[in-house]
């Protein structure tokens, strides 16, 4: 099948939605320049006009209330921010108007749109570039929370989000960017809410989302290969989530670690590691554990982001904690000494 | 457009006042349980305004939106119902005072976080200009939201995009308890800040209906003539407290004698003696008026104490759209 890089696979379901649906909008600062939101905006102005294609003042939390009230009115926006910081700005209309117009006036509204929102790592991106704000959106009812881990599902879930009928929030990890997948030509969807195995496993259950769903599925790659069977789900929906499909991986192996790409406190592994603990207790064989960003605002320097930021090693150490196995990690993940601030060249795809 | 009689407009401005004060009267009955922002004294700006859109012109509000929803059209039935939680109400129950709607006549929405419906009142106008629609949209907000970053935002883009929105900003001089001038500059000018972001103002008093009347009617036109937003400052006052059904002068953070001052310059009785001195009404008229309000609000309350409470299902509606 063709492949296709992940900033590629956004700008052709972005592309599709705006050939198949008039009503759509593409909104958002440095959408039509040349650098088109890291590609994924690249020619779409050119194909359809600077009415449905368009940049805008930075205006974050205004350009929200536009765009929900342009979707009160006959239209499904789609507006982009290059970081989540930028969206902190719109808090107040992502969760008391976007999230709530529906259920407020008893269904007689209801706003369809898509907040896209850019997540940065490495090269100095520092305390306001790199925050993975996933718990924040997803404690709201009313708001549905995406973040495709690869490019065939990226395109899949971006036709899912903007032919969804509530306000869904779009998280893209820059460093998938360029990752590259097997993505069909024509437009297919992927479903809102279901999860995935990438790898399948019997010793335990690795839960990760978004770029470290890459980490893990090489922790789980390398650890094969000492006879570890670890299966690897990609939650790929924060909100709604999968919970059954957890569930039922967790009876299975008994064991569940959770590889957050967020910090750990209050967060997307907090709210798994309840759901198993509350379900299905008297299956575990061991204490759940998590693994996640280290508990500071990320540092801008190489120095301290190597720290701050985990890695397949990390998740190999705990998963051998937990499965009490001794291994010299050093040998297994000979990589670690490549720069840890820029993806891993070797890291690119199809997985 | 434009066609109210004077009866109409003063008929309209004491049913406001009329709902109202019968809202003020109930409230200790403890019957109808959500705040509420009573507008006893800005009727006219409400009533001098929506006399100029039409059943699919949209309006939209804030905390303080009685007068605007029934100005535009809302049922009374359902904003009463709504206020005593029943599912009969125009949002089920799920709204309260504060988030009224009514698709009907045209009435979208009224939140009561300050400034909020302004981006979205300009997103909805914005929407009417891509589909080429001859309709606008005017956002009711008073002089605190003009404090708030999205109103510079909504500004802004309402310029930059041409689109047919009236901003009606009905300055009451107070937020909550905060008077201007611990809030704003005092060479601050509301109406100049728009006019800086190339929207064409006017300004007047908010508690003479003639004159709301004038000036809604030609920002109206200005709109519709040239494809381009307009703003409307407004001066008027409320004469209660900033929420709840009672009079609060007697805290002392207005103005010794500021609300007698007001309280003179009421809209409604001002309008009626008006209109009976240049013979456009007579005395009977007016009871004749007050007696058919009274009917229809008395019918209203009783539908909406009769009304039931929404049922547990109802509570898991709505969260999400299939």
């Amino acid at each position: 099948m063709r492949e296709l890089k992940y900033a590629d696979a956004i700008l052709e379901a972005t592309d599709f939605c705006l050939s198949d649906d008039p009503s759509v909008l593409i909104v958002g600062l440095g959408v039509p320049d040349p650098k088109g939101i890291f590609g994924t905006t690249i020619g779409l102005q050119d194909k359809y006009g600077n009415q449905r294609v368009m940049d805008m003042p930075l205006a974050e939390n205004g350009m929200t209330g536009i765009i929900i009230g342009a979707s009160l009115n006959g239209f499904r926006p789609v507006l982009t921010h290059q970081r989540v910081e930028f969206a902190l700005l719109s808090i107040e209309q992502i969760v008391n108007q976007a999230a709530k117009w529906h259920y407020m006036n008893a269904g007689q509204q209801n706003v369809p749109i898509v907040i896209r929102m850019i997540i940065g790592r490495g090269w100095g991106q520092g305390a306001q570039h790199s925050q993975s704000l996933e718990s924040w959106f997803a404690h709201i009812p009313g708001l549905k929370v995406v973040m495709p881990s690869n490019a065939y599902d990226a395109k899949g879930l971006l036709i899912s989000s903007v032919e969804d009928n509530n306000p869904v929030i779009f998280l893209e990890h820059r460093w998938l960017h360029n990752t590259i997948d097997n993505v069909p030509s024509e437009d297919y969807r992927v479903q809102i809410g279901k999860a995935k195995i990438v790898r399948k496993g019997e010793d335990l259950s690795i839960v990760a989302h978004s770029y470290m769903v890459l980490e893990a599925i090489r922790c789980a790659d390398i650890l094969k290969t000492k006879g570890i069977s670890l299966e690897v789900i990609d939650l790929r929906t924060i909100r709604p989530l999968d919970n059954e499909l957890i569930l039922d991986s967790v009876r299975k192996t008994g064991r569940i670690l959770v590889v957050d790409n967020g910090w750990i406190h209050f967060g997307v592994s907090a709210e798994i590691i309840s759901l198993v603990s509350e379900s299905i207790f008297d299956k575990l064989l061991c204490p759940p554990q998590r693994v996640g960003m280290h508990d500071s605002p990320s540092p801008s320097t190489r120095a301290l982001a190597q720290y701050f930021y985990p890695k397949a090693k990390n998740i190999a150490k705990m998963v051998c904690n937990m499965l009490d196995k001794n291994l010299d990690l050093n040998i297994l993940f000979p990589k670690e000494n490549l720069p840890t601030d820029v993806p891993d060249p070797s890291f690119k795809g199809p997985f | 457009m434009n066609n109210s009689t004077p009866k109409e407009l003063y008929s309209s401005m004491l049913r406001i006042r009329m709902v109202e004060e019968k809202i003020s009267k109930l409230y200790s009955e403890q019957e109808m349980r959500c705040p509420v922002h009573l507008s006893i004294g800005q009727e006219a700006v409400a009533v001098g305004v929506c006399e100029h859109l039409n059943n699919k012109d949209i309006v939209m509000s804030a905390h303080r939106a009685h007068a605007h929803y029934l100005a535009k059209g809302g049922k009374l039935k359902s904003l009463l119902a709504e206020l005593y939680g029943k599912s009969s109400g125009c949002a089920m129950g799920k709204g309260g005072s504060m988030h009224l709607v009514d698709l009907d006549s045209g009435f979208f929405a009224a939140v009561p976080i300050v400034g909020s419906t302004i981006p979205i009142a300009v997103g909805v106008a914005w929407a009417f200009k891509m589909k080429k629609s001859s309709n606008i949209v005017a956002v009711f907000l008073g002089d605190g939201a003009t404090e708030q970053g999205v109103f510079f935002e909504s500004l802004d883009f309402a310029s930059l995009k041409n689109v047919p929105i009236l901003f009606v900003c009905e300055n009451n001089f107070y937020s909550v308890y905060s008077q201007l001038d611990v809030r704003q500059a005092s060479d601050r000018n509301i109406s100049l800040l728009a006019k800086s972001h190339g929207v064409k103002t006017f300004t007047g008093d908010g508690n003479n209906i003639n004159q709301v009347s004038e000036i809604a009617k030609e920002a109206v036109n200005y709109i519709k003539t040239n494809n381009a937003p307009a703003f409307i400052e407004l001066e008027t006052f409320r004469w209660l407290e900033h929420c709840g059904p009672n009079g609060d002068d007697e805290l002392g953070y207005r103005k010794k004698g500021e609300l007698d001052e007001w309280l003179k310059r009421d809209p409604i009785s001002n309008y009626e003696d008006l209109i009976i001195k240049n013979k456009q009404l007579i005395r009977a008229d007016i009871l004749e008026i007050k007696e058919s309000i009274n009917n229809e609000i008395d019918k209203a309350f009783k539908f909406a104490k009769g009304s039931s409470f929404p049922e547990l299902d109802i509570l898991n509606q709505h969260i999400y759209k299939d």
